[in-house]
């Protein structure tokens, strides 16, 4: 109890301190870097929850593919310069985003608090296997395998989109 | 083992701050990333309930968030880089031409 609390109290300060600076950060590769690592800090929480396999699928997937496409579009547009705040149309949008998103955070704490997931859990062992490949395998082709189908499609229409995308006009 | 509503309110931390990026931020990539921040948000909640509630279907949900992430940013950093390409200029104001 005591060592999950320290866990998750060091991996919590990474994770919210690393996702503020990808916010407020001038220079996009420092942002990206900075979401590399928080990414991290998600497969660590998804170990401790005993998520094996998606620990490892979310640092082969985000931290190492779609963020090296991130780096890729950062590099390729040169926008290592501060771009923006040059000038700002809508002055008036910071602030009232500021306020309605501590608002929305205050909400989802008091509902998450005062709701039914305060309650401690259950105690008792979890299945054999818990969070391995083999089982979400067989869930997948099993009870999930119209969803499955329909991400293949996706995954397709993704591919012809970015190819139509890129292919220069003549 | 910590009680759920730890990890359910680190998730809806992070959640804010990924929206607060896409409405601060006038920078397409960083907006971007925001989204990402969101998505995984949601992802570490969907793996919160499985864990509690001991079966394995949140799993299979992240897989699928996860796949339509990486489908998302391929064609929207896709759409940016073009974007780039005609106008030489990627401020998020300046992308109206589609406004009715």
């Amino acid at each position: 109890m005591l060592t999950e609390l320290i866990i998750f109290i060091i991996l919590g300060v990474v994770s919210v301190g690393t996702a503020v600076a990808v916010v407020l950060s001038k220079n996009p590769i420092y942002a990206v870097l900075l979401l590399v690592v928080n990414f991290f800090t998600l497969a660590m929480f998804y170990l401790v929850l005993s998520a094996q396999f998606i620990a490892f699928i979310q640092v082969l997937i985000y931290a190492g593919a779609i963020m090296v496409l991130f780096l890729f579009a950062v590099m390729l547009l040169n926008m290592t310069g501060a771009i923006e705040d040059v000038r700002d149309e809508l002055p008036a949008q910071k602030w009232l985003a500021v306020i309605f998103g501590m608002v929305l955070l205050l909400l989802a704490a008091a509902a998450l608090l005062t709701g039914a997931f305060k309650t401690v859990p259950k105690g008792g062992p979890l299945p054999v296997n818990f969070g391995t490949s083999a089982p979400i395998g067989r869930l997948l082709y099993t009870d999930y395998l119209l969803p499955f189908e329909a991400t293949s499609i996706l995954l397709l229409i993704a591919m012809v989109g970015s190819i139509v995308l890129a292919k220069r006009r003549r | 083992m910590l009680p759920a509503y730890y990890y359910l309110i680190l998730s809806a931390a992070l959640f804010v701050i990924g929206a607060l990026g896409v409405l601060i931020r006038r920078n397409p990539i960083i907006m971007f990333m925001s989204i990402e921040l969101m998505l995984n948000a949601a992802n570490l909640a969907f793996i919160t309930f499985s864990r509690y509630q001991r079966t394995l279907d949140g799993h299979i949900f992240v897989f699928i968030i996860l796949t339509v992430a990486a489908a998302e940013v391929a064609v929207g950093l896709g759409i940016i880089v073009s974007i780039f390409r005609l106008s030489g200029d990627i401020n998020i104001d300046d992308l109206n031409s589609m406004k009715g």
